[in-house]
């Protein structure tokens, strides 16, 4: 770490705040899935909240951030309003995607957030672009995508981190490394020893850093998006973090031994940050129970919102295939 | 916009001119590609040549051998609002960035419920007879053609390459432009500068009365050869040339069958499950009880495209195969 900054109280409270907003949306999720009021394959964040939620402190707003299919964290981060967003779940017409993309798909421009693509690895190159265009029209974004430890064994992540740095392009690649592609151990799928060690290949700078620590990733993810945004191109940020529950909604999680499991419990990160956040003098228990019931009354509007909203009309069908409304 | 002088010119050089042409119109088109800048050479084929000098690298840049990462580029640089003009050095190479045509740029209109959209043009080449076997002359139009939010393009002399190639570049969505390899070497008329040709629209190529073959790209030239020959028999063949394969303007075919009554659809790609069989099922729809013959088809042989010559020269739809379509629907 060549970084060493602190986050202030009132950045620490706003990563809290998203930390806590995507695990409410978390578990409200699943609740609706097994209620049988989204039907949709869920991939839960429950662990890697603090990833994005620190990344994000650094963001402009009209910086890019482009996700997988399993990245409603760094959406909910990025700040995605929630009423189109949860109603987007749902298949609804009020989604942000008119209920054409779904929870694997999820765009919403205002928010930059152009892409969240269902494809491993393919966020990664469309990173390069957008990049690309930034420079050209001298906007100064910066563009993060985020992708996991299985994505960095796919020919785009090798392609598309050679052509950035090449081009020297204002883009963080940040890989969260929860330990697991889908139900394979990193170390049965991965040849590197750490992912971070793959951007010497590309001449490319690289920081690791413990995503589940938030002055460290806070700190990690302002090196990275300070260097793209000075010009000094791009970053292979790798992020160690954890996930909870599985790769897939219904995942048990066999392949992962109840020693690793129990330990990465005992360092769950989310009561970890609140204890910290009033053992450092950052918060009362009053104000951060203040922030998550708040989370929890929005995310509730939002819920009903969705629940409330029209299905898409059949005629959505043929709109938007082409820019001529009616396709061919 | 620099005056055109020639009254004749190559489909390469008119390539070239579109592209200059478009990027001097507008700052939001960009060109990436193996090779494709000055220092490279301007291009293998050298659509791209004078244009890094003429517009900077920033906006003319030569990629790494690496499709995934220039599709990608392109999507990209797309979705924020740029006119990317990606080369694909050969058609064959866009089998490496499928995903990113495919799952992304045909797609991204729709799944972001209109939000965005993909303003993104595919130059690639292809075509058999230089001897490059297997991997580098397929033509695989059909695959985009099936694929919803895709535009197909594939023009058969220079000043048609011109308009259309413009018309892509200026279109809102991902358009696939197939420039025959052959045509790259052959003269024609030279384009009116500026001018566009509407994408989704085909052209009669040639009037005639007694059968209509459909045609395009490099396929035309043997078309409109067979159909003078046959000519000379009395034989009056109507040739259309599509431009665009998809959008499918029917409409043209569909009046033009309507008056012959006969129809072959000629391609250099696969017969199987290709253009030809959505086109023979559209036109038995809609006019199934005024055929006065089956749709004939013809294409090149069901194998990989062969190295030999002697198989290679077989392999593409010869004049011969096509007069013998033509004659199969006069019986």
């Amino acid at each position: 770490m060549t970084d060493t900054r602190s986050p202030d109280t009132a950045t620490l409270l706003d990563i809290y705040r998203k930390a806590t907003l995507i695990k409410t949306a978390d578990d409200r999720f699943i609740e609706l899935i097994k209620a049988g009021q989204i039907a949709s394959p869920y991939y839960s964040p429950r662990g890697q909240e603090l990833v994005p939620s620190a990344i994000s402190a650094n963001l402009r707003a009209d910086d890019y951030v482009i996700t997988t299919y399993r990245g409603i964290h760094d959406q909910l981060a990025k700040g995605i309003p929630l009423k189109p967003f949860v109603a987007e779940f749902m298949g609804r017409a009020t989604g942000t995607c008119k209920g054409k993309g779904g929870p694997m798909h999820i765009t919403h421009l205002e928010s930059g957030l152009p892409v969240t693509t269902g494809v491993v690895g393919s966020g990664l190159p469309i990173a390069n672009g957008l990049a690309w265009a930034a420079l050209l029209k001298k906007t100064g974004q910066v563009t993060v995508v985020n992708f996991g430890d299985g994505a960095s064994n796919i020919g785009a992540f090798h392609e598309a981190l050679n052509l950035a740095s090449v081009w020297n392009l204002p883009v963080v690649f940040v890989c969260q490394n929860n330990g697991y592609a889908e139900h394979t151990k990193y170390e049965y799928g991965t040849g590197a020893r750490a992912i971070v060690d793959r951007a010497i290949g590309y001449g490319m700078h690289g920081i690791q850093c413990n995503g589940n620590d938030v002055v460290e990733m806070w700190s990690a993810a302002r090196e990275a998006i300070e260097r793209a945004r000075n010009g000094q191109g791009p970053t292979l940020l790798e992020a160690r973090t954890f996930r909870f529950r599985g790769h897939l909604l219904g995942d048990d999680g066999h392949y992962i031994s109840k020693e690793i499991m129990d330990a990465a419990v005992a360092a769950d990160p989310m009561p970890a940050l609140r204890s910290w956040l009033m053992e450092q003098g950052h918060a009362t228990e009053e104000q951060l129970q203040a922030i998550e019931n708040d989370n929890r009354e929005q995310f509730e509007e939002a819920v009903q919102f969705g629940l409330n909203s029209p299905y898409p009309d059949v005629s959505e069908l043929a709109r938007d295939v082409f820019a001529e409304e009616a396709g061919v | 916009m620099s005056e055109v002088k020639k009254k004749r010119m190559n489909m390469s050089q008119a390539i070239n001119l579109a592209m200059h042409d478009a990027m001097a119109l507008d700052e939001a088109v960009i060109t990436l590609g193996e090779d494709i800048a000055d220092r490279e050479g301007g291009g293998v084929f050298k659509c791209t040549a004078g244009l890094s000098e003429a517009f900077g690298t920033d906006r003319v840049k030569s990629t790494p051998i690496a499709e995934q990462a220039i599709m990608g580029a392109a999507v990209g640089a797309a979705l924020a609002g740029m006119r990317p003009v990606a080369e694909i050095m050969l058609m064959n190479f866009i089998t490496v960035a499928m995903d990113q045509v495919v799952n992304h740029a045909a797609k991204l209109r729709f799944m972001t419920g209109g939000q965005t959209n993909v303003p993104l043009t595919i130059r690639t080449t292809t075509g058999a007879g230089f001897g490059t076997g297997g991997q580098h002359a397929d033509y695989l139009e059909a695959w985009f053609a099936h694929t919803a939010g895709m535009k197909v393009v594939a023009p058969s002399n220079p000043a048609d390459a011109y308009g259309l190639l413009l018309s892509c570049i200026f279109d809102d969505d991902p358009c696939l432009f197939i420039e025959g390899l052959p045509l790259y070497f052959a003269m024609g008329d030279a384009p009116v500068q500026g001018e566009r040709i509407p994408l989704g629209k085909a052209r009669i190529a040639r009037p005639g009365s007694h059968v209509t073959v459909v045609s395009y790209s490099r396929t035309m030239v043997e078309v409109m050869q067979v159909a003078q020959e046959l000519e000379k028999q009395d034989i009056s063949v109507e040739v259309i040339d599509l431009r665009t394969i998809s959008p499918l303007d029917m409409d043209t075919i569909l009046d033009s069958v309507a008056k012959t009554g006969r129809l072959v659809v000629a391609h250099e790609a696969q017969v199987d499950f290709g253009v030809g069989a959505e086109i023979a099922t559209r036109v038995h729809k809609e006019l199934f009880g005024r055929l006065k013959a089956p749709v004939g088809r013809v294409g090149a042989a069901r194998s990989p495209v062969p190295f030999s010559k002697a198989l290679e020269d077989e392999f593409i739809p010869t004049k011969r195969r096509i007069t013998d379509a033509v004659l199969e629907t006069l019986k």
